[in-house]
């Protein structure tokens, strides 16, 4: 009986909670809205470590977290979500840190493609981009089934950088680029190579780019109170809001995404005044 | 008919009253959050004086060996302000910061660069420096200006001087061609084109939002970012707590 008055309680609570944040999100809709916010995802080790749970418990945690800032994004109307979710750096883990890592991918990207899920809920088409050939083969061939499988849904698009560095982007979209290029190039002589312009240009390298998928981020939020970007969307966050709350990745809330669009909407006209110059 | 224009008309009057107090409280939130940050200004207005003033232990012995190279970012609209930037560099040499890069997205402080350099005393530009020479004392400082066409632009240049690497190797295998391709050739290409600058330990945001307003990307991958609002209401207090934050930071680079 006790029992059930407590789930009654935490029901209504529950209730209540999702139609304060209806109002909220209906008042800060007046003003302008991001379309794309991007999460640097730090402190879930630092979090297991402060609540005296495994790494791994961490990082399970820090999933349920990706899973709600996903539903609040989609709430607020955001249609592009990107998480930076394994850095090329992270490799050089021990394995013991990295494996438990990659099977809680396998088993997340096996959960989006499951009846029900927040994929087909929320019509979420997932990306996963960076460089996926350093990944063993299991986990390259399950980001990419999932791509296939959610390339039909359009109302918000999850983008998750695994085997991602900005620097390792760059030098791929300068690579892709002049592989395009070649063909027109080969065919001029040598007097003609040296005179002509520049063959590569910095639009051919923008859409080139892992992150040519989406328009550059018009927030982007690291926790745990670190305050550099990590080699993150470096090339893309030229106007954008960044912003460093100090809890972990685990302990975000609907209040942090809150509070980053309050001051995107304080600093919009400067940051879009900014962006037009450049 | 009637029944249904006046429904109408009255649902129209409803949301527009609806609207209208939807935006009321819009406004009223932000006037919250602008009053947080008048609190929050007023109090760094209250530590910068302690911190200037000696009063705060922790902030009297800083170790500016641990900041090699520091970046400024200056919104271009107030880098006109020529005399503030000066203050701030003559703050920064009197601390003993050595070598900095000044930023602006539209290059005004690139074009001002002489008119700075004969204010300051004891300052070269970087790339005429030279570390090895004996007659370059304690307080002298290295400053490297920079501006928008630093960042994009630059690496298009790098890019293709790769690409005529590329060019040259037509009839090669992939595996050749895939080693022109790498994070340390593009550094190095570069720096062959010019654009070679040092990657900054710390970089300060003068301006009125907390971005980097396209600082040269290659150059930020695990650079400190720290807003310090803007420029007019710079204080040396809060420029001492900002390279004390500094110091105290621990890295791992993802291990």
């Amino acid at each position: 009986m006790k029992n059930a008055g407590i789930d009654k309680a935490i029901e209504i609570l529950g209730k209540l909670v999702r139609f304060l944040r209806k109002i909220m999100i209906h008042i800060i809709s007046v003003g302008p809205m991001p379309d794309h916010v991007a999460f640097i995802m730090d402190g879930n080790r630092r979090f297991a470590r402060k609540n005296n749970l495994s790494e791994a418990a961490g990082y399970r945690i820090g999933l349920l977290a990706l899973i709600s800032c996903v539903k609040y994004c989609s709430e607020l109307g955001v249609r592009y979500v990107t998480f930076y979710a394994f850095s090329i750096d992270n490799f050089k883990r021990r394995s013991d840190e990295i494996q438990p890592l990659m099977d809680l991918f396998l088993e997340y990207i096996e959960g989006l493609m499951k009846e029900g899920s927040i994929v087909s809920r929320y019509g979420i088409r997932v990306y996963f981009q960076g460089n996926l050939k350093l990944f063993s083969e299991p986990v390259r061939l399950a980001a990419e089934n999932a791509m296939l499988a959610t390339a039909h849904n359009s109302k918000l698009f999850l983008i998750v950088c695994l085997a991602y560095t900005s620097t390792n982007e760059i030098v791929h979209a300068v690579q892709e680029s002049c592989e395009e290029k070649w063909g027109g190039a080969i065919l001029l002589n040598e007097n003609e190579k040296n005179d002509a312009e520049s063959f590569v240009k910095v639009t051919d390298i923008d859409k080139n780019m892992y992150m040519a998928i989406a328009p550059e981020p018009d927030i982007l939020i690291r926790t745990s109170g670190d305050t550099r970007l990590s080699n993150f969307l470096l090339w893309q966050t030229t106007c954008t809001y960044l912003y460093f709350p100090s809890s972990f990745w685990p302990e975000i809330g609907f209040r942090h995404l809150l509070w980053a669009i309050l001051n995107f909407q304080r600093h919009h006209q400067y940051l879009t005044k900014r962006k037009k110059q450049g | 008919m009637d029944l249904k224009d006046e429904m109408q008309r009255v649902r129209f009057w409803v949301n527009q009253i609806g609207n209208f107090c939807l935006r009321l409280v819009w406004h009223f939130v932000h006037l919250l959050v602008r009053s947080w940050y008048l609190g929050v200004g007023v109090a760094n207005v209250i530590e910068s004086y302690l911190i200037s003033s000696g009063l705060l232990r922790r902030y009297r012995f800083i170790d500016v060996g641990k900041l090699r190279y520091l970046a400024i970012v200056v919104e271009s609209d107030d880098a006109c302000q020529i005399s503030k930037v000066i203050q701030l560099l003559q703050w920064l040499q009197a601390f003993g910061v050595k070598h900095l890069c000044l930023y602006d997205t539209e290059g005004v402080l690139k074009k001002s660069k002489e008119s700075i350099l004969a204010k300051l005393k004891n300052a070269t530009l970087f790339e005429e420096a030279d570390e090895r020479d004996p007659l370059l004392d304690q307080k002298h400082m290295t400053l490297e200006f920079a501006s928008i066409t630093d960042g994009k632009e630059a690496v298009a240049k790098g890019g293709n001087l790769l690409f005529m690497k590329y060019l040259k190797l037509a009839n090669s295998g992939a595996e050749q061609k895939e080693q022109i391709f790498t994070e340390a050739n593009l550094t190095e290409a570069l720096r062959a084109v010019g654009y070679g600058g040092p990657e900054p330990d710390l970089l300060l945001v003068y301006g009125p939002a907390r971005c980097h307003l396209g600082f040269p990307a290659w150059r930020i991958r695990y650079t400190e970012i720290i807003h310090m609002g803007p420029l007019k209401s710079m204080r040396y207090g809060s420029l001492v707590k900002a390279i004390y934050k500094f110091t105290m930071v621990r890295q791992n680079y993802g291990t």
